[in-house]
């Protein structure tokens, strides 16, 4: 007799998911490592000169995104956001755009760094490089929200490190002062470049603070995506009572070096990086949904064909779309052009460098291949 | 027409505009039933409530960061810094944040948000309740930087700058928040951002100045004019994007540039407009562009002795137009 197979399975209901949602899941935490480890590649190859990513951050972005609403609500996320912004509407086409930083990267049409992810389309707020600032940005956005009563709820994420910076402090404050629908994502990966947990806080956990704030404080297992999925879940179901904000700190693992100009082996043990692999969340998610008949061999091999085929076209176009072209650089400064605010003396156009482009080259003081850090990164190795 | 002191004008503006648009609000330290240290938000929070009038904590970093967050989602926040000796915690978010928004999503978001800032000197209020504080602004691609001198301007350019798409900063001085009166049209007439004005006409030597300084240029041209030295004073009222035409019209007319500023001389404000006269004019120049302007030494002394040493005043002003006069 044939099983007919349940439509929704106990793993799905357990959540109040649908075994869909499940695999969407799976497959955006699979293409956030695809893409993650592509922009690797590139990088080592001389492609693109920088990378900084969030392999081992995944499995947890997906389940903390995955409960707000798309178009909706906001995400203020930050470099290791990949996964973060593919559950919220990027695709990898996107991502590898601000990569190449070509002229249509729709984070920033080739101005920032890549890492430095943003899409009004999509209500994810571009992201500066000082670490914290987006704090505010989405605690102020949770104000709006409040104020103009639209229901949406506010996310912002930043690592255990940046979590000291002052701005943490003030936002939580308000935040918790005025009831927002906020929430405050810590991906707490163990290091702030190359400086551990216990030199950067007195505390176990960046969650323990919340008490300070009177708000719930709480942390999840980063390698457990439904884990992440039920915390976040609360915490927005909560922000949009009106109830308030939440702290959520994920124990995530930084997979890579901090960037593509960071030698980790320099103070990371070696049986550390060695064992890292066993808190993958992508691995242990897989098992999961496998476990559950959730994952099928074919769903399982279809996925990574159409992962495979979306990250090779999304290279392929970002490789062939034009650089941005000087003549619209003093575009943007404001939202009309001022006659005042003059271009330099050499004038917008004709003045590109004349070797390598935007590609980075041994030589050019990026990261090279066999090095595996950067020569001059602006802040040795630190940004 | 009425006439208002600077800091009616004010006042009026901010409850016109929040009743114009609802997706206007205010925040700011005491801003609330108090109504603002120098009562600039007097009477908003009685009519417009706590969602629209907030009373921050002690965190100038957040009422500006929450004020860009705020800006991207929907509003047209107006932040109130108690002191602009007091907004440098904002200044990161001032600096790497709202000024670049704009461009570094390249014009995927814009921060419609305007910060009003009480500043300057003269009023016993010592090194850090004094300075000036706009070159540190003025520098900066991305924000505007406003300067009103008068009631009418002062209405004329808060209405553009909260309608406006970005970030303006708003300074006002506040010795004359109630000595400086003023008529003020009862229409909703706005100043465009970015229009100095000529509020003297003279041949032989353009003033350049704004705010207090503008006032005080204005007494000084008056006590030369009885020495037959004619002065027209250029009051620049937005000082970025700065009016160029304006200030370089009157300078190759006049032949000779005097720059009037409050703030420490040494990379102050005027030392940039020095730099577009001498510049920009330089085959039209009598004379060596000069500033008069508030000694480098770290801020307003408080005692009354010190604090007159240090301010500019229309007599400082007036050596410097007369030793310029006979250059
Ligand atoms: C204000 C500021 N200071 C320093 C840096 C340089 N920097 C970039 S990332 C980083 C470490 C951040 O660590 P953490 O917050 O734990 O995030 P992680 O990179 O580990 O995900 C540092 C020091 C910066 N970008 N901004
Ligand atoms: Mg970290």
């Amino acid at each position: 007799m044939a099983v007919t197979r349940k439509t929704r399975s106990d793993l799905a209901a357990s959540v109040g998911l649908t075994d869909a949602d499940l695999i969407a899941m799976y497959r955006t935490v699979a293409l956030a490592r695809a893409v993650d480890e592509r922009i690797w590649i590139l990088n080592r190859a001389g492609r693109i000169p920088f990378v900084i990513s969030g392999q081992g951050h995944e499995g947890a972005q997906v389940g903390l995104a995955w409960p707000l609403e798309r178009k909706k609500d906001w995400i203020a996320p930050f470099y290791r956001s990949i996964a973060t912004c593919l559950a919220f509407g990027m695709t990898a086409q996107d991502i590898l755009m601000a990569q190449y930083a070509k002229a249509s990267d729709p984070s920033s049409g080739g101005r920032q760094m890549p890492g430095h992810y943003g899409n009004a389309e999509n209500n994810l707020l571009s992201l500066s490089s000082p670490v914290a600032t987006q704090m505010l940005h989405a605690v102020g956005i949770a104000l709006a929200a409040k104020i103009r009563r639209t229901g949406q709820v506010a996310l912002t994420s930043m690592g255990e490190g940046s979590s000291n910076q002052g701005d943490v402090h003030e936002g939580l404050n308000f935040a918790a002062i005025h009831r927002l629908p906020f929430i405050l994502v810590v991906e707490n990966n163990g290091y702030a470049i190359s400086v551990p947990t216990s030199k950067q806080l007195a505390l176990e956990n960046v969650a323990d603070r919340a008490a300070g704030y009177g708000i719930p404080g709480v942390i999840v297992d980063g390698s457990d995506v439904l884990a992440c999925y039920r915390a976040s879940k609360t915490a927005v179901d909560r922000a949009r009572r009106g109830d308030g904000p939440t702290l959520i700190e994920a124990k995530v693992i930084r997979l890579t070096a901090h960037s593509s100009d960071d030698q980790q082996t320099k103070y990371r043990p070696e049986h550390e990086l060695a064992e890292l692999r066993t808190h993958d969340a992508l691995p242990r998610f897989r098992d999961e949904l496998r476990d559950a008949a959730v994952l099928t061999d074919e769903i399982e091999t279809g996925i990574a064909a159409e992962i495979k085929a979306e990250v090779d076209a999304a290279t392929e176009h970002a490789e062939h779309e034009p650089d941005p072209d000087p003549s619209t650089a003093m575009r943007w400064v404001f939202a009309e052009d001022w006659p005042s605010e003059m271009p330099p003396a050499w004038g917008l156009g004709g003045h590109r460098a004349a070797a390598g482009g935007n590609h980075g080259t041994a030589g050019e003081g990026h990261g090279t291949a066999d090095e595996g850090h950067g020569a001059a990164g602006s802040e040795g190795g630190g940004r | 027409m009425a006439l208002r002191t600077f800091i009616e004008a004010i006042r009026e503006t901010l409850a016109e505009e929040m009743r114009r648009d609802p997706s206007v609000i205010v925040l700011g330290e005491d801003v609330g039933k108090k109504g603002g240290v120098f009562l600039a938000t007097d009477g908003l929070w009685a009519e417009f409530g706590d969602d629209r009038v907030i009373d921050t904590p002690l965190t100038e970093s957040l009422i500006v960061g929450a004020s860009i967050g705020a800006a991207v989602n929907g509003l047209r926040p107006v932040a109130e810094i108690q002191f602009a000796d007091f907004i440098f915690p904002a200044f990161n978010q001032i600096l790497s944040e709202a000024s670049r928004m704009r461009y570094r999503s390249n014009n995927g978001f814009g921060v419609p948000m305007t910060i009003r800032a009480p500043y300057g000197g003269g009023v016993h209020g010592a090194l850090y309740h004094s300075q000036s504080v706009e070159a540190f602004f003025t520098h900066i691609p991305g924000l505007k930087v406003v300067i009103p001198s008068t009631p009418y301007d002062a209405k004329g350019l808060l209405r553009s700058a909260i309608r406006d798409d970005d970030p303006v900063l708003f300074f006002e001085h506040k010795k004359m928040y109630r000595s400086v009166r003023g008529d003020v049209p009862d229409t909703d007439y706005t100043v465009p951002l970015g229009r100095a004005a000529v509020t003297h006409e003279g041949k032989q030597i353009t003033v350049v100045a704004y705010g207090l300084m503008a006032h005080y240029a204005l007494e000084a041209a008056d006590v030369v004019a009885d020495e037959g030295i004619s002065v027209e004073v250029v009051d620049l009222r937005t000082l970025r994007p700065i009016d160029k035409e304006t200030l370089l019209t009157s300078v190759r007319k006049t032949g000779k540039c005097l720059v009037a500023y409050e703030d420490n001389r040494f990379g102050g404000y005027g030392a940039e407009v020095s730099a577009i006269v001498a510049e920009e004019a330089f085959d039209y120049l009598d004379g060596p562009v000069t500033r008069i302007a508030g000694p480098d030494v770290p801020g307003v002394p408080y005692n009354h002795v010190l604090e007159d040493w240090f301010m500019v005043n229309p007599e400082k002003i007036a050596a410097g137009i007369r030793k310029l006069a006979a250059y």
